[in-house]
């Protein structure tokens, strides 16, 4: 038999942070009291018009040019029509044949090999409302009754699709991390999976080179983990069909996050026809050059760009890290300006492991953190002034409070002793106290080491330099070795 | 000669001049519309209390509402009107209170004009005797047992019974200037995106525009420049200074190149029709116009593209109508079944029949036969108009092919119905400016026939030029006889 192939393609959702709506004036945000944001334009009402939001446009077009996209000069939106209850119109406003964006590239590095994934089309269109069918686990066949909630309705919607140019789940759920960065750098939307802004749908087929495989369409990922979980079920699910001689029925399939499946969703009534045509309540769209020209210089350095940049200093692995988000990356780099004693590295080391650790999972805007606090902390750090271990709990204490580093430590007396005299006079005094212990070691034995690196560090009250204490003690208990 | 008899622009000027107040002008109308809507059944909607009311704050006089100021106006019930029920005559919405005001209806609100009432029309403005509304038919003044014409069959027939001084119809395929040609008024239908879409209940967006249903010329004038400029709610809308169409009315036509146009004028017209179109070119020539003949070849298709178009439109405009937000909603045992239900119960049978031509039209498989096809003839027929101004200013037609017909002629037979838009549908696919204006009555029956002026996209300065002038010169005084019964 021959090898299997896995080819993988992604359609993507990103819902822009505008003020607005798509098409009328509602504010766009998360939640909220269900039909609080909603006017007569977003509920469809007769008689009503839509008027596209321009930001949205700009946004939308931004997105396109750092995809590496073609830019259309005329672009039009069409009508995708279809009957949902949670979609006011009954059809959608969307684009055709002619996206904002087409035939663009990023390149993804996994495992030091660079692929390059083609971008089929960006376009826009406008998001629904959300059903919630009560009595049938959520499915509106069969609903006890349905509630609609028109506050998401006319949010204005980009579309990302892929080329089939992956080759695994690794590299899928790579480029679906590096979109959401490039989104992030962009500032044009929230990219939060869990809360809908970022929606991520996959098509996968397994065939053996050179042949064509019957391609799933999988939905309901919410995390970039439960995208690389669902895509290896599913590229195995496929390939135990192949080996077992059965045939791969195209499908749509529902990741079911806790069993950890995909599962076959209810066949849609038929195939449906969505009857797309030209939108006529609305103009075609045609950027001018300067206007492209302009959208181009606003357009800030990338993560793939700052990645390489910063790992000059900070090494790749951390430059990965830091660079996950605009936000973290420059509080970095404002970071490594602030900090006068520590280098770089040092600076990388601080926010990529004990900042980032420490947040867990708050963001860093929530916090009243800033880059001149990590200076602090990093170069009392580097200077020898406080241990690693202080200067996580100094961090833990700025986090919470937003209170300067060096009003912490005054207050809590946090300081390292450094000075010699004091510290032989604390590693005399545990030698003393555990004289038992301390012949062991001379003996030879080296489990009771750290016992008495801790019992030093306790007459310090835990302000000992830990360097120090472990030399004097090894001066002290095992002079030979030296 | 009591004051609803009065045309609009002169009853401006009385009140302007304070010799009649704006309440005892909406009064006679109202106590008009008593007398005779009985017979002739015009209004889907009355709303005498808000009119008063609004009569009273233009008297008041503490604020300057501009020249129309005080002179009421009915409208078509496709118009939204925030507060007062909007139905398009359908059973869909006739319990729909818009929570807005379109922007035509706003404009005349704030010009100070009382709105007397919502006048009927054929469910979503589709069809042409108004005998598709779902609630009632309207009568045309000039013989009861007949059709006013439609869509827009009340406002006209509102206008030529005098209960209203005058009115805003739409016209998608000519339910302005068919209407108006049928109750002997002025119907104009403004150029595509001159007036603003925005709350017009959509039937084909496209094509709808709003316009003035009027006693005389001059009325027309005032009224669209009441409703015309552009719109920011409206992207279709366009951008521009508005002409002074009051302005423009003068100057006469001598010189003025004006084109018959072949395909529209000659055969399948009724005799008093053609007769009459043919004395009105006379008269033309008789102000001085050239005259010539012109050959338009893509105006035959003109119905069969129109009809793969608007319904192709009104499937996806109508597509709202589901009972889950607003209007009509028929329960039933899941959320596809209440959809199907209540727009089961809730459009009328021209209303279904649109729907599915207009959804097979976009189908997957027939969208380039058909709705890609009518599209690209309608470059054809833009195309043809443009060649024709090359060598005319304007061109004329009748504005239908026969005077008003009796209720149930063409009921049963839809495509001899659609053809009584023939003349007027090639102007709306060409987003051009048309107007009909009365030029006489037919002798075998007695009834009104309408001459049309059609002009380039937005040039209804030369066109309301041109209609005034015929205008001045016919002086057709008749009326129908319901007129003289008060």
């Amino acid at each position: 038999m021959k090898d299997l192939v896995t080819t993988i393609g992604l359609e993507i959702h990103v819902q822009l942070r505008t003020a607005t709506k798509m098409f009328c004036g509602c504010a766009v945000a998360f939640a909220g009291e269900p039909n609080s944001r909603v006017c007569e334009v977003c509920l469809g009402h007769p008689g009503t018009l839509p008027v596209p939001n321009e930001v949205a446009l700009e946004f939308t077009t931004k997105i396109a040019l750092a995809l590496g996209c073609d830019i259309a000069r005329h672009s039009i939106f069409h009508r995708k029509n279809y009957f949902y209850p949670d979609m006011p119109k009954n059809y959608q406003i969307s684009q055709y044949d002619i996206p904002v964006g087409s035939r663009g590239a990023v390149d993804i590095e996994v495992n030091d090999t660079i692929h390059t994934v083609g971008i089929t089309r960006v376009h826009l269109e406008e998001d629904t409302g959300k059903s919630l069918h009560a009595g049938t686990g959520g499915r509106i066949h069969g609903a006890e009754y349905s509630l609609e909630d028109f506050n998401r309705a006319g949010t204005p919607l980009v579309e990302i699709v892929t080329e089939p140019d992956i080759p695994s789940p690794d590299v899928a759920r790579a480029f679906a991390t590096e979109l959401r960065a490039i989104m992030d750098y962009l500032e044009v939307s929230d990219v939060r999976m869990e809360e809908g802004s970022m929606r991520v749908d996959a098509n996968i087929s397994v065939a053996p080179t050179g042949e064509r495989g019957t391609k799933a369409e999988v939905k309901n990922m919410n995390s970039l983990r439960s995208v690389y979980r669902a895509l290896v079920y599913e590229e195995k699910r496929q390939r135990e069909l192949i080996a077992d001689g059965g045939p791969v029925d195209q499908s749509t399939r529902h990741w079911d996050e806790k069993a950890g499946v995909t599962k076959p969703l209810r066949s849609k009534e038929e195939a449906f026809d969505y009857r797309y045509f030209p939108e006529p309540d609305l103009v075609p769209i045609e950027p001018s050059v300067e206007w492209l020209r302009q959208l181009r210089e606003e357009i800030p350095e990338l993560p793939a760009e700052r990645r390489k940049r910063l790992a000059v200093h900070a090494g790749p692995a951390a430059a990965a890290v830091l660079t996950s988000s605009k936000m973290i990356a420059d509080f970095y780099e404002e970071t490594v300006s602030a900090a006068r004693k520590a280098d770089p590295k040092q600076v990388a080391n601080l926010v990529a492991n004990d900042l980032l650790g420490l947040l867990a999972e708050r963001s860093l805007a929530d916090t009243a953190a800033t880059p001149a606090h990590l200076a602090e902390v990093a170069d009392l750090v580097a200077g020898g002034d406080i241990s690693k271990s202080q200067g996580n709990e100094v961090l833990t204490e700025v986090l919470l409070s937003g209170r300067a580093p060096a009003e912490i430590i005054a207050e809590r007396g946090i300081s390292q002793v450094s000075d010699t005299s004091e510290i032989e006079a604390a590693v005399d005094n545990a030698i003393a106290e555990n004289a038992g212990v301390a012949e062991r070691i001379t003996a030879g034995e080296d489990k009771p080491f750290g016992f008495m690196v801790g019992q030093v560090m306790k007459v310090t009250g835990g302000r000992g330099n830990p360097a120090m204490i472990n030399e004097l003690l090894r001066k002290r208990l095992r002079p030979e070795a030296r | 000669m009591d004051l609803w008899q009065q045309t609009g622009a002169a009853l401006a000027g009385m009140i302007r001049k304070r010799e009649v107040s704006s309440a005892e002008v909406t009064e006679s109308v109202i106590e008009r519309m008593e007398e005779v809507e009985e017979s002739i059944h015009a209004f889907v909607t009355q709303t005498a209390p808000s009119a008063r009311a609004k009569a009273q704050l233009v008297d008041a006089g503490e604020q300057d509402f501009g020249p129309l100021a005080g002179v009421p106006v009915a409208l078509k019930d496709i118009i939204c009107t925030k507060g007062i029920r909007s139905t398009a005559s359908s059973k869909m919405l006739e319990n729909y209170v818009p929570p807005y005001s379109a922007t035509v209806a706003a404009r005349l609100e704030a010009a100070g004009m009382p709105m007397t009432g919502k006048t009927n029309l054929d469910e979503f403005a589709m069809g042409s005797s108004t005998e598709n509304s779902a609630f009632f038919t309207t009568a045309n003044p000039w013989d009861t047992s007949r059709v006013p014409g439609g869509s827009s069959g009340g406002s006209a027939a509102a206008v030529a019974s005098g209960q209203a001084i005058w009115s805003l119809g739409t016209d998608t395929g000519g339910s302005i200037r068919q209407p108006a040609a049928l109750c002997g008024v002025v119907g104009l239908k403004p150029t595509y995106g001159l007036v603003s879409r925005y709350g017009l209940i959509a039937f084909a967006s496209s094509l709808d525009q709003a316009g003035p249903i009027t006693r005389d010329v001059t009325d027309a004038a005032l009224l669209l420049q009441a409703i015309a400029g552009h719109d920011p709610r409206d992207s279709t809308s366009l951008p521009g200074e508005v002409p002074d169409y009051g302005a423009a009315l003068q100057g006469g036509i001598d010189g003025l190149r004006i084109g018959v146009v072949k395909e529209i004028s000659g055969e399948g017209l009724q005799d008093g029709v053609r007769a009459k179109f043919q004395e009105a070119v006379a008269l033309l020539e008789g102000l001085g116009a050239q005259i010539g003949e012109v050959s338009l070849p893509t105006f035959e298709y003109g119905i069969d593209i129109y009809y793969l178009i608007a319904p192709a439109e009104a499937s996806s405009n109508l597509a709202r109508y589901d009972g889950v937000r607003y209007g009509l909603r028929v329960d039933a045992k899941d959320v596809i079944s209440m959809n199907s239900l209540t727009r089961a119960t809730g459009f009328g049978p021209e209303v279904k029949r649109r729907i599915m031509l207009g959804t097979y039209s976009l189908s997957a498989g027939y969208y380039d036969a058909y709705y890609g096809k009518a599209q690209k003839a309608r470059t054809l027929i833009i195309r043809d108009f443009a060649r024709a101004y090359k060598d005319f200013d304007l061109l004329i037609s009748p504005s239908s092919p026969t005077t008003a017909f009796r209720f149930g002629e063409k009921t049963d037979d839809p495509l001899t119905m659609y053809l009584s838009d023939i003349c007027n549908v090639p102007t709306s696919l060409a987003g051009a400016a048309a107007i009909s204006v009365p030029c006489g009555l037919a002798s075998e029956d007695g009834l009104p026939v309408g001459l049309q002026i059609m002009a380039k996209p937005l040039d209804e300065s030369t066109m309301l030029r041109a209609a005034y002038a015929f205008e001045q010169e016919l002086a057709f005084s008749a009326k129908p006889p319901i007129w003289g019964a008060s």
